[in-house]
């Protein structure tokens, strides 16, 4: 063990864990200042995220969404790219769910529909990232700002395309119709005997997304296009010395990013609204970001930083209906406050635990 | 000698994590005179000065201007103790004229007007005094590097500067630029100003210089008065002498040639040739030294035939097979597939990437190998399997190829790269810097193995700083100077001749 290191364990447990019990404190004592009882607001969450079954389905129905949007940024950090356009990726990922949707659920079963509106939600997410990348490889532009700005781009895409274009015959609102039978994922109760979400919609998406963890797992650390990315991202001096492509490599990581974000719309548009519709993102695509950093850009991390977002915004709409004190707002600043924690001040307990482990391990080993 | 000390710096002591950058350094700058410290890149020179100019805190040691100790707390410090600093990468704001740029910092009160017609009077009596002549109101970028040079010292003289330190100030300039240069230092020493300079190349110190000073890996190792010493015996200081270890070896018996260089021209990040028309050529079952003082487009040579660097033009024949790289770029992954094995200089950033495992360091360049997976994939086993044999041949400790590579030993990160290279049994191999930062058991291993690759019948390129390691290794050495091959010497040549060809000393005749 080298000085500055922290053991693995503490680095992907402890560390977050750490950070999201100090959020909770502070979040407490903003409850505290409005005048409601702490312990009984994180009764309230933790009850209505987890303690019924209802609760627990949306409680993993977002998560689903802040799989797809954290792995997507987390490919992307592996090669030292920042991706913060998971929001317009998956944006444009409900295009591509859309139109597969909306072409074949007249015609065919949802088990066909599935495999095109993946590869339409995918291709339409990358496609999105292209330029950007583009950009980045060819002419330096950074992915931070061209990102970002093709967030914008894509919402002003999508309102065109929904008010002019896709939007009902007959109607004032800027969504697309409602997909048929052939257009519709089953719900996860419906494939899982004897499980019961009552009226929420977490459906079989939740699979994909553990099933691209899995997928995401083996690109980053079994293959030869994974290692160039780990590599690329961890030195680009030594990818150029080993012959590995920076153009390229930038380009294939945020097509895969890009990609993964998209699918996100699978979830949101044949999972659960069953049409195309405005803003339907809602901020999932910058949640992944603290997402991936709080789940140190691993699948398992992940999947548990996502459970926890996702208690998060299951258990805060919870905790606004029962305690009006509290508002909608109110559960933002929790979950700016964990964000905060978890991402911009992700390190700053890391010196203090450093020198705790120093003094733990100072004496077990004397260096020979 | 009488004149009094402008600046005297006694027993300065830096260190950077485990580096010690600057040992114990003491250093006399008599007033009005121009100081030349020389030494390779790291030596420690830029540090000094950094340490000078108060961006760095000295660890231990005295700093004294004009007799009186002082402590340089930081740049505004050294300022107010009459200390300028040119530095290499210059310090403009690109796209402010150049009185803005000369009045930054020191406006001299919130509003601009009194300071801006306080300013433009000094101006011009600086450029009057100093014949330092520069239009006040031309905007930087529009200025020839030369120009801009003359700004940031007019900035320095603009803030009551009487010590002036210039690094390397001569990189991107014109010779002509440079001999501009060297007249407005002697006439600032003729004013009585004390300056400073700090560089490489030995030509210029026996230029314009009055003193030089020596540094080498942290030391300060020799002052001299410029007129009683010769570029030759500075080279050799520079360089150094060190004991070393014999390697023992046979006579080369050299066969066909492996790795053939013709005409090749490279540039470095700042678009300056710094590889000029280079060719030779390597022949199985020998080592090639080239020898040189640091910064004379050796490592970019290295780089140029690995693949890394663009090449301007010129052409590599690796065992046969003609690559016109300057037409038909090729990365290095092409390289490798030709037979070219490559261990660079800078392991931490080249390398290795240090905060992977052993074994994923055991197959960087060689990932794409179908010995480690089949089609996209990678077999971790395989690899692991491949990386602890290669742990058990080279003796890399601690044995385990699952530890990260910044927890080994410099000397065992350097077997780490050397037996990855050497085990794809390369025909010719490029070796830059094969024991820096290396202990001295580690030395003597790797010099055994890069004999026996000769004597496998390989060809070595070997590039070092220590002579005597290209004394003790090749079988015949080149030496460059200022981008260019001046020489073939062989290896039991004496070393104030191969110091004398470092210096640029043929170069010098021919000019």
């Amino acid at each position: 063990m080298r000085a500055g290191q922290l053991p693995r364990w503490a680095d992907y447990g402890l560390m977050p864990a750490i950070n999201v019990v100090a959020a909770f404190l502070v979040s407490g004592l903003v409850v505290l200042l409005i005048g409601e009882n702490p312990v009984e607001a994180v009764r309230i969450l933790v009850w209505g995220a987890l303690g019924w079954n209802e609760g627990i389905g949306f409680t993993l129905f977002y998560a689903t969404n802040f799989i797809f949007t954290g792995l997507a940024v987390a490919v992307a950090f592996h090669a030292g790219l920042f991706n913060i356009g998971g929001e317009g990726q998956a944006y444009l990922g409900g295009l591509g769910v859309a139109l597969a949707c909306l072409a074949l659920d007249r015609f065919v079963p949802w088990w066909v529909t599935l495999p095109v509106a993946v590869a339409g939600a995918a291709a339409a997410g990358a496609l999105w990232a292209l330029v950007p990348a583009y950009l980045q490889a060819r002419r330096g532009s950074h992915v931070v700002i061209t990102t970002i700005m093709f967030n914008f781009i894509a919402a002003s895409l999508m309102v065109y395309l929904l008010v002019n274009v896709m939007a009902k015959t007959g109607s004032m609102q800027p969504e697309t119709r409602t997909f048929e039978a052939g257009g519709r994922l089953p719900l996860l109760q419906s494939i899982l005997p004897g499980v019961d979400f009552g009226s929420a919609p977490v459906n079989l998406s939740f699979v994909l997304a553990l099933l691209s963890c899995v997928l995401v797992w083996v690109l980053i650390w079994r293959t030869r296009l994974g290692y160039e990315i780990r590599t690329f991202g961890a030195s680009p001096g030594a990818a150029v010395y080993a012959g590995i492509s920076p153009v390229r490599i930038t380009i294939v990581t945020m097509l895969i990013s890009g990609g993964l974000a998209g699918m996100m719309a699978i979830n949101e548009i044949m999972g659960s609204q069953h049409r195309l519709l405005i803003e339907f993102v809602s901020g999932y695509g910058f949640v992944g970001i603290a997402v991936a950093l709080m789940g140190r850009a691993h699948p398992v991390g992940i999947v548990l930083a996502a459970i926890l977002f996702g208690i998060l915004y299951q258990g805060g709409a919870e905790l606004a209906f029962e305690m009006p004190a509290i508002t909608r707002d109110m559960i933002v600043v929790i979950q700016g406050l964990v964000i905060l924690f978890a991402g911009a001040l992700e390190h700053m307990f890391r010196p203090l635990l450093l020198r705790l482990f120093g003094i733990i391990a100072a004496p077990a080993s004397k260096p020979a | 000698m009488t004149a009094p000390l402008a600046i005297e710096l006694v027993g300065i002591d830096k260190r950077f994590g485990s580096v010690r950058a600057n040992k114990d350094i003491d250093l006399k700058v008599a007033k009005g005179s121009i100081h030349g410290i020389v030494g390779e890149n790291g030596a420690g020179k830029s540090t000094l000065m950094s340490i000078l100019y108060g961006f760095y805190h000295a660890d231990a040691g005295e700093i004294r201007v004009d007799g009186r100790p002082v402590t340089i707390a930081d740049s505004q410090a050294a300022i107010a103790l009459g200390i300028g600093m040119v530095h290499q990468h210059f310090m403009l704001v690109e796209n402010f004229t150049v009185l803005e740029n000369v009045i930054l910092g020191a406006e001299g009160g919130p509003l601009l007007a009194g300071g801006v017609a306080r300013a433009r009077a000094t101006l011009k009596r600086l450029a009057e005094d100093y014949d330092l002549k520069v239009d006040p109101d031309a905007v930087i970028e529009d200025l020839p590097v030369g120009l801009q040079q003359r700004v940031e010292i007019l900035k320095a003289l603009f803030r009551g500067a009487d010590i002036l330190i210039l690094d390397e100030p001569t990189g991107v300039l014109t010779p002509a630029e440079a001999d501009h240069l060297f007249r407005i230092l002697k006439v600032l020493r003729d004013e009585g100003k004390t300056v400073l300079l700090i560089t490489h190349k030995l030509r210029e110190i026996m230029a314009i210089t009055d003193e030089v000073s020596v540094m080498r890996r942290g030391e300060m190792v020799a002052t001299r008065q410029t007129a009683k010493t010769s570029m030759g015996e500075l080279a050799e200081l520079m360089v150094g002498r060190r004991v070393l270890l014999e390697v023992e070896k046979q006579p080369a018996s050299p066969g066909r040639p492996v790795l053939q260089v013709e005409n090749l021209t490279a540039r470095d990040g700042r678009g300056v040739d710094v590889v000029r028309d280079v060719s030779f050529e390597v022949r199985a079952g020998e080592i090639v030294g080239i020898a040189g003082v640091s910064g004379n487009g050796q490592s970019e040579l290295l780089e140029a035939i690995a693949g890394i660097r663009p090449v301007r033009s010129g052409a590599v024949t690796i065992d046969g097979t003609r690559l016109d790289l300057a037409r038909n770029p090729v990365d290095a992954a092409a390289m490798r597939r030709h037979g070219l094995a490559h261990v660079p200089e800078d392991r931490h950033r080249m390398g290795l990437v240090t905060s992977f495992s052993e074994y994923e360091n055991a197959i960087l360049g060689y990932h794409r190998d179908p010995a480690y997976g089949r089609g996209p994939m990678l077999d971790i086993g395989a690899i692991r399997e491949a990386a602890r044999a290669e742990i058990e041949k080279y003796d890399i400790r601690p044995p385990d190829c699952l530890l990260r590579t910044a927890g080994f030993s410099g000397g065992n990160q350097q077997k780490i790269v050397l037996a990855r290279e050497i085990e794809r049994d390369p025909v010719i191999l490029l070796v830059g810097q094969p024991t820096r930062g290396v202990d001295i058991g580690a030395i003597e291993f790797i010099h055994k193995r890069l004999v026996a690759l000769r004597d496998a019948g390989k060809g070595v390129l070997l590039v070092s700083v220590e002579l005597d390691e290209i004394r003790a290794l090749a079988d015949r050495v080149l030496v460059m100077f200022d981008g260019r091959v001046v020489g073939e010497r062989a290896p039991e040549t004496d070393e104030s001749e191969l110091g004398l060809l470092m210096a640029g000393a043929a170069q010098e005749a021919a000019e």
